[in-house]
């Protein structure tokens, strides 16, 4: 396994929300405008980054009995110093995601990758996994957060451009407020992974296809 | 608190504010643990008791030991290890008084530590300064209100996986969700709802 490969796979092909379909509560809640949702992407890539390299050098000292307690505080501790750093520097980010910051302590995605990669590998493997899981996470949720922003208010880069209001794509009276409510939110990520399932679904019978085409050609 | 004021926080964790379908807390064993009606039940209920007594410990331990020691900045941590350990507690003490339930709650219980509306239900008892009784309170309804909600999702699905009739595509995860949000839809309903 080489650095760059497990780099890439928490891009697309392990995407932790759209393959291992973890993290769901965060990615739904806040994905509402581009400013939250490339911010909590960057919070937890930051958080996830540093809690799988002090996993992976602790992953030889931790017995394997109490590992769940141990990752959870470490991975606290971390979210802990991002959630004070954004309410000192960024405030209106850590005022927009709310509870949402120090509920990342408890977001499957760093606990999963804590206890399927990083208490398993080297540090720089993990640290690598880190921050590819991380921008895959930040990826889906700036898609998502593009997406329903457009829709439902009808702005792109909400809290970000334009003086925090946005630059408007929509007129005001067009959009529909409900894709920024919870029902949208659910409606988002669903079609995001059926459109990734059924991408999947067709690439699969095509393996059978051109290994059948061998065959016939051997023949 | 005055019992109208009790009985606001009551109806609005429990339908205008329900934490899976309006506050999207606890999602992951909402969506994992709703195949069955039955499990879904018993995960209900032992969310519901851990998230009431987190929030009793998780009061006391605030206002008595962080509070007048300057340490807010430690409370994420500090929920984090009582709801930890009050998990572990609960189940050395369902394995030894109800071996029963502790069989069929299996795996799902050692979960309720990484379920994001136990620890969100402590941290907003917090965030709006709840007294102790309040607190409580909106432990209990807040999983009760989970409750509701996963007993109506897991009927929904188990019909689902029956009768309907949707593209291949949506199998699994993404129906759940779909579903999800239409139920969230008709809990929209009740947004508004409020006893002054």
């Amino acid at each position: 396994m080489n650095v760059s490969k497990v780099f890439r796979q928490g891009l697309l092909s392990n995407n932790p929300v759209l393959v291992q379909l973890l993290g769901m509560c965060s990615t739904m809640a806040i994905s509402t405008t581009l400013f939250n949702g490339v911010g909590m992407g960057v919070s937890v890539l930051i958080i996830l980054t540093c809690s799988n390299i002090v996993i992976a050098l602790l992953r030889k000292l931790i017995p394997s009995k109490v590992r769940i307690a141990c990752f959870i505080v470490v991975i606290t501790a971390f979210v802990t110093i991002v959630d004070l750093i954004l309410r000192a520097f960024v405030p209106a980010l850590s005022s927009s995601l709310g509870v949402f910051i120090p509920l990342i302590a408890v977001n499957c995605i760093i606990l999963g990758r804590a206890e399927a990669f990083a208490a398993k590998n080297s540090v720089l493997l993990s640290a690598a996994d880190g921050i590819g899981q991380g921008l895959g996470y930040t990826l889906v949720l700036t898609l998502i957060s593009i997406v329903r922003e457009f829709l439902g208010s009808g702005t792109f880069g909400g809290g970000l451009l334009n003086g925090g209001e946005g630059i408007r794509l929509i007129p005001a009276q067009f959009p529909a407020l409900l894709v920024v409510l919870p029902f949208g939110g659910f409606l988002a990520l669903g079609s995001l992974i059926a459109l990734v399932q059924y991408s999947q679904n067709r690439k699969k019978p095509s393996p059978a296809v051109t290994s059948g085409g061998k065959e016939a050609i051997a023949e | 608190m005055t019992f109208s004021a009790i009985l606001s926080v009551a109806l609005g964790a429990i339908l205008a504010e329900n934490f899976v379908l309006v506050k999207f807390l606890g999602i992951c064993p909402f969506v994992g643990v709703s195949k069955k009606v039955d499990t879904a039940l018993g995960m209900g209920a032992a969310v519901t008791a851990v998230m009431a007594i987190a929030s009793l410990f998780c009061w006391l331990v605030n206002a008595y030991i962080l509070v007048p020691l300057n340490l807010e900045y430690m409370q994420t941590v500090a929920y984090i290890l009582i709801i930890a350990s009050l998990v572990q507690f609960i189940e050395m003490f369902l394995q030894k008084v109800m071996p029963g339930l502790y069989l069929a709650l299996g795996i799902y219980l050692p979960l309720i530590t990484t379920n994001c509306a136990v620890l969100g239900v402590v941290l907003l008892n917090t965030q709006y300064g709840y007294n102790l009784l309040g607190s409580v309170v909106y432990g209990l309804t807040g999983g009760l209100g989970f409750t509701l909600a996963i007993i109506l999702f897991a009927s929904i699905r188990e019909r689902l996986e029956l009768t309907a009739d949707y593209p291949k595509a949506f199998e699994g995860f993404p129906i759940a969700l779909v579903t999800a949000g239409l139920l969230s839809l008709a809990f929209m309903g009740f947004s508004g709802l409020k006893i002054s």
